[in-house]
This record gives structure tokens, sequence and C-alpha cells, in this order.
């Protein structure tokens, strides 16, 4: 997925500039959109507030009340521990919507940063990452960031790190292509005319042009990113067994499902649907009024 | 066309040995010793010691690259910690499972992909191309535990007619065979779907476009005949490439689903590899993978090539 993913979207700057003012609104205007923020919002809201939203302690076993049906008590059931399943999915978005965002922040940062340089400077350096860029996408990303938290182990912070260094070179390729469409426009011989450095054509001439891929970038990878957090998650590599997780959740509880307990791991599987599905609807309504 | 051939095939194993160095030095970033992870907290110094020696874990860092890569060149792949036995024929009979597995994926993804890319393109705009880009995406962001579990959850726990696992034991026929690998297929189908239709899709909206099309029409063609013989010969070249590239990307998404559906193919092996600390198993199923992915690639290069015609001419010259 990551190589279609990382398709460059075919925004200019200038018509990007053009539209910043209605983008707002044209956004609104979507149903994909409105849902998709909804359903997000929703997450993040339980992200932030969830103990006080959750009906039960999420964490606190009823070693009577294990491996429960939904009841009116229990909307979801309740776990192996006789945890509360509604609680464990609300609580749950906590961790991932910590972890993928900042994943993707860094490797936005540092994507941008050197894909601006790549595609300015070219040169040696350009087609050396280029090459390197290769060999990352003859894997998937989910096994080169699952081969290096095998071997550094799995926190959040290194999660973070490994997924948004992986992602770095894969947006720089997007927004080298960016770059090298905004090097053909007359504004930047005018910027080097009028005395500036490179740096500074760089960042306040280019910069503000590719910000568009920029951000469809971010919200594309933003869903991989917490495809990849809960993925590693369900392959037992959940950052803090305590902590409800989604993913988690789903690893701990999904021997059980042949002995009917489905509700264990269904709803926290469809609490990750949802969330996937929700940020790629955003992300596609962004891509599309962007580019007009 | 051999100068071209030959680039090529260049360019992949330069790639090859660029990602074997980049498997083989994250695979030293793990901390901890290898002897010592066999014989366990008990086992005297000396002993962990001679076995690291004799694993040669204690040479220097190029010179054990080399030994690997060489020994990698001739199919000798190292032994694998966990089961004490060479890795290459363990990768081997579970890279010929995962194969059988992709390959009934792959007949279901590639008809139902370029089926729902033309149908899309053929009514742009409209809500049925709407209906389908958005589920092809949607799906294709879902993680393939999570579409895994729920049809487990209604076709194997709740209606009970199809199997939750995949492996059908030894001696089963192949429509036995066939029935336990339905239900991995579908997450797979579901991850992959999106991403053909979407090729297809645009490269059909792009012959429908062209002047080629238009004097076809304007021949007097009839509907079916232009979009049979005109528009999709030609967009179904990119679509070629696309799945070439994602069969690669399918072998590796087999981690996810061959250990949730407890499939003895190369991604359970791997991820078995990864928490034992197998680290002989796991870089050479990740190199494996990487090869699997560029072999893809380049058979859809040639193929491609070897299909457009303009191209054939082009190279030949």
């Amino acid at each position: 997925m990551t190589d279609l993913a990382a398709r460059p979207a075919e925004v200019s700057g200038r018509d990007a500039r053009h539209a910043a003012l209605p983008a707002w609104r044209l956004l609104l205007r979507r149903p994909a959109f409105i849902v998709g923020a909804v359903i997000l919002i929703f997450w993040i809201v339980c992200a932030i507030f969830g103990t006080a939203i959750a009906p039960h302690d999420p964490t606190q076993p009823q070693l009577l009340a294990t491996n429960q049906p939904l009841s009116a008590a229990h909307w979801f059931g309740t776990d192996q521990l006789g945890r509360d399943v509604f609680s464990r999915v609300i609580v749950g978005s906590r961790a991932i919507l910590i972890v993928a965002p900042l994943a993707t922040v860094l490797g936005t940062v540092l994507g941008t940063a050197l894909g601006l340089a790549l595609g300015y400077l070219g040169g040696v350096l350009d087609a050396l990452v280029g090459r390197l860029v290769e060999a990352l996408l003859a894997l998937p990303a989910v096994i080169i960031i699952f081969l290096f938290i095998v071997a550094v182990g799995a926190t959040s912070l290194t999660e973070i790190v490994v997924i948004g260094f992986i992602f770095t070179p894969l947006i720089a390729r997007t927004v080298r292509s960016a770059v090298q469409v905004e090097s053909q426009l007359d504004y930047l011989p005018a910027a080097r005319l009028l005395g500036d450095g490179r740096a500074r054509v760089m960042f306040a001439e280019i910069l503000p042009n590719v910000m568009p891929t920029v951000l469809v970038e971010f919200t594309v990878r933003l869903g991989y990113a917490i495809f990849t957090v809960a993925t590693l998650a369900f392959l037992g590599f959940g950052v803090d067994p305590s902590t409800p997780n989604w993913g988690s959740d789903i690893y701990a509880n999904y021997g059980v499902i042949g002995a009917g307990y489905w509700w264990e791991t269904l709803f926290p599987a469809l609490a990750i649907a949802s969330l996937v599905v929700a940020i790629n609807l955003v992300a596609d309504s962004i891509e599309r009024v962007l580019a007009g | 066309m051999a100068t071209y051939l030959l680039r090529r095939l260049g360019l992949a194993i330069i790639t090859l040995l660029l990602l074997s160095v980049l498997i083989f030095f994250a695979g030293q970033v793990l901390p901890g010793d290898p002897a010592r992870a066999i014989l366990g907290p008990f086992a005297s110094q000396s002993a962990v010691a001679s076995l690291d020696h004799q694993l040669g874990v204690d040479r220097p860092l190029l010179t054990q690259y080399w030994s690997w890569i060489s020994g990698a060149v001739h199919g000798n792949l190292g032994i694998s910690y966990q089961y004490r036995s060479p890795v290459a024929p363990l990768l081997g009979a579970a890279l010929v499972n995962s194969a059988k597995l992709a390959a009934f994926a792959l007949v279901v993804i590639i008809p139902l992909g370029v089926i729902g890319g033309v149908v899309a393109a053929l009514n742009v705009g409209r809500p049925a191309d709407r209906l389908i880009s958005l589920t092809g995406l949607s799906a294709a962001t879902v993680p393939e535990f999570v579409t895994g579990i729920v049809v487990i959850v209604i076709f194997a726990d709740g209606l009970k007619i199809l199997p939750p696992s995949a492996a059908a034991g030894p001696g089963a026929s192949f429509a036995t065979q066939l029935r336990y690998l339905i239900l991995p297929v579908v997450p797979l189908v579901f991850e992959f779907f999106g991403y053909i239709a979407r090729i297809t899709r645009a490269s059909t909206i792009e012959a429908l476009e062209s002047d080629y099309t238009r004097t076809a029409v304007l021949k007097g063609l009839k509907r079916r005949v232009v979009i049979g013989r005109h528009v999709l010969r030609n967009s179904l070249l990119p679509t070629i490439t696309v799945i070439a590239t994602q069969t690669g990307y399918l072998i590796g998404g087999l981690v996810v689903v061959e250990t949730l559906f407890n499939y003895p193919g190369v991604g359970r092996l791997l991820y078995n590899a990864a928490t034992e600390k197998d680290f002989p198993m796991l870089e050479a199923g990740v190199l494996l993978i990487g090869a699997v992915y560029m072999t893809a690639t380049l058979l859809a290069d040639l193929l491609s090539t070897w299909l457009n015609p303009r191209l054939r001419t082009e190279l030949s010259r």
C-alpha cells in the first residue's frame, strides 16, 4: 500500500492558494468528510476523557464475572478477567491516538525537510536516497517496522521513533517530486535574484507552496500509522499490557473466539476499523478538495 | 532490449544488496547474546563463549556480513537458533504454503479489482464510482487482522460453515485445502482490491479520453467493441505492474494473516522467528520476501514491455 499512498498528490501551490479561502467550506460540503470527522472527534474525545466516560474501571478485574455476554450492565460484555469490554474500548483509544499521530508528525517533519533538500539541491544525495527508498519499498513497511521493534523492544517512544523514521524517506519522496515541480516555476529565479540564500528559498519560498502535498501526505500516513500501531499490538508488541489497547486486547482474547466469547475481540476490532476508515474519509476529502 | 534487461537486472541486484545490508545491521541492533539465548541463563560463561565462537557471532561485523551474504548466494542461509537445523529447507517449505495462499488470493483479487476499476471508470463521478473507490480505499486501510477477526466471528463462530484455522492438515485433498483457505483469503482481498481497482480505474479513464477511443467511437464501432478491443487493451498494462508490486506486499502481509489463521507459511515462520529472536531465520525470511518482491516487479516490467508494442520497438532500436 505504501507505493500508491506515496504517489504525489497532483496539487500545485498556486491552485491551492486560490482555493485556500473556501477550502473549509468545500470540505464541509462533503458528506464523507463530515462522517469521518464526526467519528474521529468521537474517538479523540474518548482518548482525552475516556476514564470519565467509561461506565466501569477498564482495568478492574471481576473474577466472578468473566466472559459475560452483552447485558445492560456490560454493553459489550466482559473479558477473560471480567473487565468491562465497553470501558476498555472507550479508554483504549488513547494508546493508539498518542503513538500514531506523534510518529506521523515526526515522519512528516523529517520527511518534508529531507524532501525539500533532495528536490531542490539534488545531486549525489538525491540518487543515494532514491536507491535507499527503493530498497525500503521492497518490503512492506509493516515488516521493516516489525523487525526494528523486535530488535529495540516495544515502548511508546521506540514505536514513535521507528515508525517516524520509516515514514521519513517515503514522505521525502513525495515532497521531493512536488518540490521539483515548483523548481520549474519563475518565482524561484526571482527569489534568487533578490539575493535569497538556499535555505531561505527552500523554507520561505518552496515550503509554503508544497504545504498542500505535505498535508495530504500527513493524513494518508496517519491512517497508515494507526494501521501499523494496531498491527504491532495485535502481534503481541503492545506497549504496556496493563493499559487498555485495542490491538493488545484482540491479541489477548482471540484465542477464545472458538469458545463463543466473540465480543471480547469483535468490539475492539470494530473500533480500529471505524477509526482507520474515519481518517481515510477525512484524508480522501482533503485530497480531493485540494486537487480542486 | 538486452541492455535494458541487463540494466534492470543490475538495479534489482544492487537494491537487493542494499536491502541485505539494511536487514543485517538491523539484526545487529538486537541487544543480547545469541548463545546465551540458546543455552539459557544457567549455562556457564565458557560454554556461551564457545557456542558464540561456533556460531561465528564473535567475529567482526563485516566478516559476519560477508559470510552471511556469500552463503545466501549459494543457498546456505545459516542454521536456525530455534529449530537447530538449516534455515533454507524450512523456509522453502513455508514459501510453498504461502505461495498457495497468495495464488488463491490473487485468483480472487485480480478479476474483482479489474472489474471494479472498469465499472468505476465507466461511471466516473457517479455514485457507483464513488462507492467502489471509497470502499476500496477504506477496506485497504483496515488492518488484515481486523477483517480476519470479523469473518472468523461471523463464518466460523456464528454460522459455523467454515473452519477458523487455515491448516487443513497433511494429506488433505485439494478441495478441503481450498475450503480451509477461504477465510484467510478474505482479509487479503480487502487489503488489495482497492489498489488494483484504483489503478485500473485511472488507466481506463485515460484510455477512454484518448484520441484512438474517440476515433473508434466516431468510426461507428459498438461500445462493447470499443471497450474490449481498444480501451481495455491499453488500460490493463499499468494494472499488470501494480499487480506485481502488490504480489510482493501480499507475501509480506501474510505475517498477520498466517499468524491469525495459524497457517504454516513464511509469515508465521517469520513471526515465530521474531518472537523467539531466531535471527538467522528472521534475516533470511525478510531477505526472501525482498527477493520475491524484486522478482515480481522485474517480471512485471518485462511483461508490460513485451505487451506494449511502443516500448518494445523503442527498446529494440
